[in-house]
């Protein structure tokens, strides 16, 4: 109990001594996390909408690629990942490997699934018939299915923070890709396996319970804005 | 350039091999409404649909404004010149106000111009003062009104109403008939109305037709069609209660005498003797009154004793079955009831007037048990 408490300690005077290195670890983190969400809330909500509204051939399919994406283990995401953009690999040519693209590449994979499969849900449960209404007022096809996102605002925001939990708490992926490097591509999720590799415990549970604080900060803000716009 | 807004010729629409829609012709015009009745699954909101160009035709051409539909973007541009209201309002989580504008925002009318509109038409449907409410939060009514409003704010040339009034309580729904029909008779719209619901039926338009299993089987004025069915499905669902195949015994004149199971009434026309004839009565042309004095033959009024089996109160009237040699329903007031003290078992006279009959189908050959839970009195 010592142990966490002294970590916790340990935390509040790094983020109160703005510990250049933590600076740098936060930043690298919020950045690459922050990308991977966006990019895959650009792509995966208007995927998932489409998903969630549209009946075609072989979407059951697709909706079976989704769902294994979103439980497929980081691990084997980040072998993919690296194999691709070993330098003989099909995107070698980017220079990726070891940079933070490379993390914001595995993340995106992790996280773009849990995004599309969310947000298919949350447009499944909107009455089809509102698009239909919608319609009958003269929208177009897009119109009419950006309105249907937006009323499917408030679950959409659980899919963007199941996207970023995913994205944020990933550590096998990133540090396969993005190798952990101090300054460039260590993240909180792979400095905290390096810290207790080392056995420095304390300095592992401060830097937990940053990413904790963090992830709290992020949840809380999004939880806020959902419940602000909820009907009761 | 037409005055017709609508027009569909020889539209089919099929599902999985089954025809769901099947008209041959149907128009309408600026300025009118044509109420369309029918049973739950005659294809009523299928041809709201596809007049809406919600839904394309299997077979046909919907034609709107003279001009063929079926094109993508074309459809878009004269889909932007009607306005669809459902059953269930749909309301958006937004203020009413932004609710009513949601048409006008997907043709980029925004501005002075939305807020005109937008105002306006709260306003003439009574919600000018729930404009900020969170649309969500409005009551049955009220959201309806905000869905009509979200409709009519457009202007459309065509008004496609899909059972509006169908969730809404007896009250509310009798506001909103007037409300809709004092706007419907002020603004130049053509105007569809769908409705399962006989008595809403008359309530915005004179011009009704009735769809079954997908076809029009009548169309015409109200009267003719809830007073002169040409068939015996309409009659039954118009509610003519009294359908009963009846069998000439005697001509005089121009009035027949004909046997109804055991009962003898008196029909107007020239008829064979031994012909049968299938005859409606709707319920509401029935009087009953104490018995008294003696039943006359071949005039005006038939009056027929018989006995009362039966009292089903509802509002403020009540279905009065008689046995009268056959059964008879009649509707009449619950304070007429009270007044001569009608009880089951009572005897009584169930008079009608003559002219009131409707004949469904001349040369009726069979004998129609109607309605089916009773017992076939009629049979010569």
């Amino acid at each position: 109990m010592e142990l966490i408490w002294n970590g916790i300690v340990q935390a509040f005077k790094l983020i109160f001594h703005l510990d250049s290195e933590l600076m740098n670890i936060l930043w690298v983190t919020i950045r690459v996390s922050g990308t991977a969400t966006l990019v895959s809330l650009l792509l995966g909500v208007p995927l998932g909408a489409l998903l969630g509204t549209w009946r075609f051939p072989g979407r059951s399919a697709a909706l079976s690629i989704i769902h294994t994406g979103m439980g497929a283990p980081p691990v084997v995401v980040g072998l993919f990942v690296m194999i691709m953009l070993w330098r003989s690999g099909p995107l070698g040519g980017l220079n990726f490997l070891y940079t933070p693209w490379a993390m914001i590449l595995a993340q995106t994979i992790i996280a773009f699934p849990i995004i599309t499969g969310f947000s298919m849900a949350a447009v499944a449960q909107i009455d089809p018939q509102l698009r239909q209404q919608l319609l009958g007022l003269g929208a177009s096809r897009i119109q009419a299915l950006r309105a249907v996102v937006q009323e499917a605002r408030l679950p959409l925001l659980t899919a963007i923070m199941a996207g970023f939990g995913g994205a944020i708490s990933e550590v096998g992926a990133v540090m396969m890709v993005g190798g952990n490097i101090k300054g460039e591509t260590r993240v909180l999720t792979t400095a905290t396996v390096l810290e207790s590799g080392k056995g420095e415990f304390g300095t592992a549970i401060a830097l937990s319970v940053i990413l904790l604080l963090l992830v709290f900060g992020v949840i809380v803000g999004l939880t806020v804005l959902q419940q602000r716009n909820r009907i009761t | 350039m037409t005055s017709s807004v609508v027009e569909l010729r020889e539209v089919k629409v099929e599902r999985d091999g089954r025809t769901v829609l099947d008209i041959q012709h149907l128009q309408l015009e600026l300025g009118k409404t044509l109420t369309v009745i029918g049973p739950n699954g005659a294809g009523k909101s299928t041809l709201l649909r596809v007049v809406g160009l919600l839904e394309r035709p299997t077979h046909g051409t919907v034609f709107h404004h003279g001009e063929a539909t079926g094109d993508g973007k074309q459809d878009l541009i004269l889909r932007r010149r009607l306005a669809v209201v459902m059953q269930r309002p749909f309301m958006r989580n937004a203020s009413t106000w932004d609710n009513v504008a949601t048409g006008l925002k997907f043709r980029g009318i925004g501005g002075s111009e939305a807020k005109r509109r937008v105002g306006d038409w709260l306003d003439r449907l009574g919600i000018a003062h729930l404009a900020d409410r969170n649309a969500r939060e409005l009551s049955g009514g009220e959201a309806q009104r905000a869905s009509l409003a979200r409709g009519l704010v457009l202007e459309p040339d065509l008004l496609l109403l899909d059972e509006p009034f169908a969730a809404l309580d007896e009250p509310t729904r009798l506001a909103l008939h007037d409300d809709l029909r004092n706007i419907l008779q002020k603004v130049q719209t053509a105007t569809l109305f769908v409705t399962h619901n006989r008595i809403e039926a008359q309530t915005l338009s004179d011009e009704l037709a009735v769809l079954m299993d997908g076809n029009v089987r009548q169309a015409g004025s109200s009267y003719d069609v809830f007073y002169r069915p040409n068939s015996e499905e309409v009659a039954t669902f118009v509610g003519m209660e009294n359908i009963f195949s009846a069998h000439i015994i005697e001509q005089s004149g121009g009035l027949a005498a004909a046997r109804v199971g055991r009962a003898e009434i008196t029909l107007v026309g020239s008829w064979q003797q031994g012909d049968y004839v299938l005859l409606g009565l709707r319920p509401e042309t029935v009087q009953i009154e104490p018995v008294k004095g003696e039943h006359t033959r071949l005039g005006s009024t038939n009056r027929l004793q018989g006995r009362i089996t039966a009292i089903m109160p509802f509002g403020g009237q009540a279905r009065v079955i008689i046995n009268c040699g056959f059964p008879l329903v009649s509707i009449v007031t619950q304070q007429s009831l009270m007044a001569m003290r009608a009880t089951p078992g009572m005897s009584v006279l169930a008079t009608f007037q003559t002219a009131a009959l409707h004949i469904i189908d001349r040369s009726r050959q069979r004998v129609t048990l109607t309605p089916t839970s009773r017992p076939d009195t009629s049979k010569p």
